[in-house]
C-alpha cells in the first residue's frame, strides 16, 4: 500500500519546497518514496500540483483523480479543484488564504462562494488561517511550512523526524522563521 | 548511499560516474535541471551555449576531441541541433556521446507535444528510454558504454515527468575515464559525399548490430505473470501501466526505443490472447510491432493527446472503472499562469496594447503577453520567430502594415536565434522594429545566464555581449534603451521607432522581479483618492483585483514594483513601506 499526498496551491507559494520536505521525512522512514514536481510556465502564478507517494513500492509518481490519501492545499480555490483527487475517507488541510485567478481580476469569472461549506459537504476539511499564523512566526511566505505542521501532526511520523527533514531542506538563514512556523501548524 | 533525487539530476549523477569531462546546453523545460546539476560536480566543463545546435556541436567536437560528452535539451531544441545530429549520427564518435532530450506530453511548459522518439529512428542514432531516477542514473551510464562500443552517438529520452519526478538513487563513485587519443581521420571525420556515402554503410550496419543487442539486452526486460495479457511499454508509461495493472498482466519494458527489437517482441506477444502496447504521444512501439505483423492494441483505445494515467490504462486494458471522486457541481475559474507581480514584461504589453500594435511573439515567459487582460502578443512559433516572421508579416502587408507591427523577443532567446533574423531585416532592406526584452536573465526555465548577463553557468565574471553595439554592428542604426516601467516615456519610443523606414531596436531594459539583486520594497496600496476607473486592472497583475465595490492589492502577492503607481491617472495609489 502507498500512501498519497497531493500538495496543491498557486504557483510561487512554495508547494515544491514543502513537497521535498515531506520527500526527505518520508525516505528518513525507509520507504520507498516518488516525489513529482513542476516547473517551468506553470509555476508562473498558475496552478500547480504536486504528488508526494511513499510505501514498500511506489510505481507512478502521479496521483489520479479518487486516489489521494491527504491533500494539503494552500489556497481555497485550488483546495475545490482538488477535492475530486480525495479518496473515500481521505482527508483534506486547506489553508483559508484566498488568491484571485486572472479571469476573476478580469470580471471573465466569479471566484466560487463558500467553498469550505462546500467542501465540508462532501470530505473531511480542516481549514486553517495559514497565513495569519505564518505572518506571526516572522514571514508571509511560510504559509508552505506551517501547512507541513498542521499535517505532520495527523500522521504516525515522529515530530523530530521532521524537524531533521526541515533542517536538510531549508537554507539555514531561514530557519528559525520556519521552526516557528512549523512549530505553529504542529501545535494548532 | 540511497538518495531521493529528480530523474534529471540523476542523469547528471550518471554523467559524473561514467566519467563525463564536458556538457554544453541550452535551457529548455523539463531537461534543465541536468546541466544544473552538471555544475555541482566540479570535474566537469559545464557551460549554457547559446542554442542547442551550437551545444551539440560543442559536445560532439568534445567527444572527437576525445572526452567523455553531453548535450541536454528539451524536444523542440532537438529541433534546433538537428543538423548536426544527423550527421555525428554518421562519422560516430571517440569519447562516448550522449544527448538527453526531455519530451513534454501534456505541454506543461511546451509549445508543441512532438514525440522525439521520430528523432532516433530519421537519424538512425540509438535510443534509451529510463523509467525513474535510478534508471536515469543506470541508463546514463549504460549510455556511455554503449556509444564507445558501438562507435555512435546515443539519445536518452526522458519526459516530464521521469525529469520532474523525484525518486530514490544509490549513489556511486566517479569512473576513472582517461582522455582518448585524438587521431586525424578524414574518412571518418570529414562528412562530404565521397566519405559520407561510406560512412552510410557503416551506420546501416551498426542498426542491424544495435537491434542483435536490443534482443539480447535487459535494457529490453520481460516480466512474466499472467498469460491472458501482455502489455509492451516503456518510460513513465511502464511506471503508470504497473500501478493500474500489478501483476494482472505480464510485461514487456523496451528500455531502447531504437532500435527495437523483433525476435523478443514476437515471442512475446505470442504468449497472450491478447497484447496492449501502452504509450504516450506517437503509436511508434505500435507501429514496430504492427510491421513485425504482431497483433497488438494500441491507439484504438488509448489517446495519442497528452499524458496517461492510471485510470485510464486501468479501464482500457480490464474494463475497471476508475475510484469513487467527490464532484464538483458548479464551473471552477481557471487558474491560468501569468506574468509575475513586479514583471518588467507587464509595462512593455500595457504599452504595446494601448497602441493597438500587433505583435510577433516568441518562446518565454513573456509569452505570457498572449494572456487577458493584456492579450497583447499575436504569435508565437519558436525561438526566434518574432523577428523573422514579422520581417514576413511587413513584406506580405506592406509599409503602413509594418507601422504597426513589432517584434517581442527576449535577451537569451535574442541570442538564441533572434540575431539571424535581424541580420536579415537589415539584409533584406525591411523596416522592422524589434523590442528585445531584456530582463537580464533566461526566466522562464529558472534564472539561467546567457551571452547577455555577464556570468558563466558557473558565475564565473565573462565578457558581457554588449547588445547595443551588437544591434548597431549588423546595420541597424537605431537602437535606443528605454525602461518599459516608465510607461510615458516607453510609449512615445515605441511610436517614434514603429513609425520609421528603416530597422530599429528598441532594448527594454528592466530586470526580472524574481532576481535576487532586485530589491523593490514595501507594497503599493489604494488610497481613498480611488475614482474605481479601474485603469490599473488592465496591467493583469495578480496582485490587484476588484471585490465587486472596491479595488484592492493583495499585499502577499504585492512586491512594491511600483507600476500601478505610475500608472494611475488620479494618483490614487500610494507605495507604502
Amino acid at each position: 500500500m502507498t500512501t498519497n499526498i497531493m500538495i496543491v496551491g498557486v504557483g510561487g507559494q512554495g508547494t515544491l519546497l514543502a513537497s521535498r520536505i515531506l520527500g526527505n521525512t518520508v525516505i528518513g522512514e525507509g520507504f520507498d518514496v516518488k516525489v513529482s514536481e513542476v516547473h517551468g510556465m506553470s509555476q508562473r502564478g498558475g496552478s500547480v500540483v504536486t504528488y508526494v507517494k511513499y510505501g514498500e513500492e511506489v510505481f507512478s509518481p502521479v496521483i489520479d483523480k479518487g486516489q489521494a490519501d491527504i491533500i494539503l492545499a494552500f489556497e481555497k480555490l485550488e483546495a475545490y479543484r482538488a477535492m475530486p483527487y480525495l479518496k473515500k475517507g481521505g482527508k483534506m488541510i486547506v489553508n483559508t488564504q484566498e488568491i484571485d485567478p486572472m479571469p476573476v481580476i478580469t470580471g471573465v469569472a466569479k471566484y466560487p462562494e463558500n467553498i469550505i461549506e462546500k467542501l465540508k459537504e462532501n470530505i473531511d476539511v480542516t481549514a486553517v488561517d495559514a497565513l495569519s499564523l505564518a505572518i506571526e512566526a516572522g514571514n508571509p511566505k511560510a504559509v508552505n511550512v506551517v501547512l507541513i505542521g498542521v499535517m505532520a501532526k495527523s500522521t504516525d511520523i515522529p515530530y523530530e523526524k521532521w524537524v531533521e527533514a526541515l533542517k536538510a531542506t531549508v537554507p539555514e538563514k531561514f530557519l528559525e522563521v520556519n521552526m516557528k512556523a512549523f512549530n505553529l501548524g504542529y501545535n494548532l | 548511499m540511497k538518495k531521493l533525487m529528480l530523474g534529471n539530476a540523476a542523469v547528471a549523477q550518471g554523467a559524473y560516474e561514467a566519467g563525463v569531462t564536458v556538457v554544453a546546453s541550452y535551457p529548455g523545460t523539463p531537461s534543465t535541471e541536468i546541466t544544473e546539476n552538471i555544475v555541482k560536480y566540479d570535474e566537469i566543463y559545464a557551460e549554457w551555449s547559446p542554442n542547442e545546435k551550437v551545444a551539440a556541436e560543442v559536445a560532439i567536437g568534445a567527444s572527437i576531441g576525445g572526452a567523455r560528452a553531453m548535450s541536454c535539451m528539451k524536444h523542440v531544441g532537438l529541433n534546433v541541433m538537428a543538423d548536426p545530429v544527423f550527421t555525428v549520427s554518421y562519422t560516430g564518435v571517440n569519447g562516448g556521446l550522449v544527448f538527453c532530450v526531455a519530451d513534454d506530453p501534456g505541454m506543461h511548459s511546451s509549445q508543441n507535444e512532438q514525440d522525439s522518439r521520430h528523432y532516433a529512428k530519421a537519424s538512425k542514432i540509438m535510443m534509451l528510454e529510463p523509467s525513474d531516477s535510478s534508471e536515469c542514473k543506470e541508463f546514463t551510464k549504460m549510455a556511455y558504454k554503449l556509444s564507445e562500443e558501438f562507435d555512435t552517438p546515443v539519445f536518452l529520452r526522458l519526459s516530464t515527468r521521469v525529469s520532474h519526478s523525484q525518486s530514490l538513487v544509490e549513489i556511486g563513485s566517479r569512473e576513472n575515464v582517461p582522455l582518448k587519443d585524438y587521431e586525424k581521420n578524414i574518412p571518418k571525420l570529414v562528412m562530404m559525399p565521397a566519405m559520407a556515402i561510406k560512412r552510410h554503410i557503416v551506420v546501416e550496419e551498426r542498426i542491424k548490430a544495435l537491434t542483435a543487442f536490443a534482443e539480447e539486452t535487459d535494457l529490453n526486460k520481460v516480466e512474466l505473470n499472467d498469460t491472458k495479457i501482455g502489455v509492451i511499454t516503456s518510460g513513465i508509461t511502464y511506471m503508470y501501466a504497473k500501478e493500474a495493472l500489478g501483476d494482472k498482466v505480464s510485461y514487456l519494458k523496451l528500455g531502447m526505443a531504437y532500435p527495437m527489437p523483433e525476435k523478443k517482441i514476437k515471442d512475446f506477444a505470442e504468449k497472450f490472447d491478447k497484447v496492449f502496447v501502452i504509450e504516450e504521444l506517437d503509436p511508434v512501439i505500435e507501429d514496430h510491432c504492427k510491421k513485425l505483423g504482431v497483433e497488438v492494441v494500441g491507439k484504438e483505445v488509448f489517446t495519442l493527446l497528452g499524458e496517461y494515467n492510471t485510470a485510464m490504462i486501468k479501464k482500457a486494458v480490464l474494463g475497471e472503472d476508475a475510484p469513487f471522486s467527490a464532484e464538483i457541481k458548479e464551473e471552477v475559474p481557471a487558474r491560468p499562469p501569468v506574468m509575475c507581480a513586479g514583471c518588467p514584461h507587464r509595462g512593455t504589453f500595457y504599452v504595446l496594447k494601448k497602441l493597438g500594435l500587433v505583435v510577433s511573439g516568441d518562446i518565454g515567459c513573456y509569452t505570457l503577453g498572449a494572456v487577458a487582460p493584456l492579450a497583447s502578443v499575436d504569435t508565437t512559433i519558436c525561438m526566434g520567430a518574432s523577428v523573422s516572421a514579422a520581417m514576413g508579416m511587413a513584406k506580405a502587408r506592406g509599409k503602413e502594415f509594418n507601422k504597426k507591427l513589432v517584434s517581442v523577443i527576449g535577451d537569451s532567446t535574442f541570442m538564441h536565434s533572434g540575431i539571424t533574423g535581424l541580420v536579415d531585416i537589415v539584409y533584406n532592406k525591411g523596416s522592422n522594429t524589434v523590442i528585445i526584452l531584456d530582463n537580464s536573465i533566461t526566466g522562464m526555465t529558472g534564472h539561467q545566464d546567457n551571452p547577455t548577463t555577464g556570468y558563466t553557468i558557473r558565475k564565473e565574471p565573462t565578457k558581457q555581449v554588449n547588445l547595443i553595439a551588437l544591434c548597431k554592428s549588423i546595420g541597424v542604426e537605431h537602437v535606443v534603451v528605454a525602461d518599459p516601467f516608465d510607461l510615458k516615456n516607453f510609449e512615445k519610443v515605441v511610436k517614434e521607432e514603429v513609425e520609421r523606414d528603416e530597422p530599429s531596436v528598441i532594448i527594454a531594459q528592466r530586470p526580472c522581479a524574481l532576481l535576487k539583486t532586485v530589491k523593490y520594497t514595501g507594497h503599493c496600496k489604494i488610497t481613498e483618492d480611488c475614482k474605481k476607473c479601474k485603469m490599473c486592472l488592465k496591467l493583469g497583475c495578480p496582485a490587484i483585483s476588484f471585490d465587486g465595490e472596491n479595488v484592492k492589492i493583495d499585499t502577499t502577492q504585492c512586491n512594491g514594483c511600483g507600476l500601478c503607481v505610475n500608472l494611475c491617472p488620479f494618483g490614487a495609489i500610494k507605495k507604502e513601506d
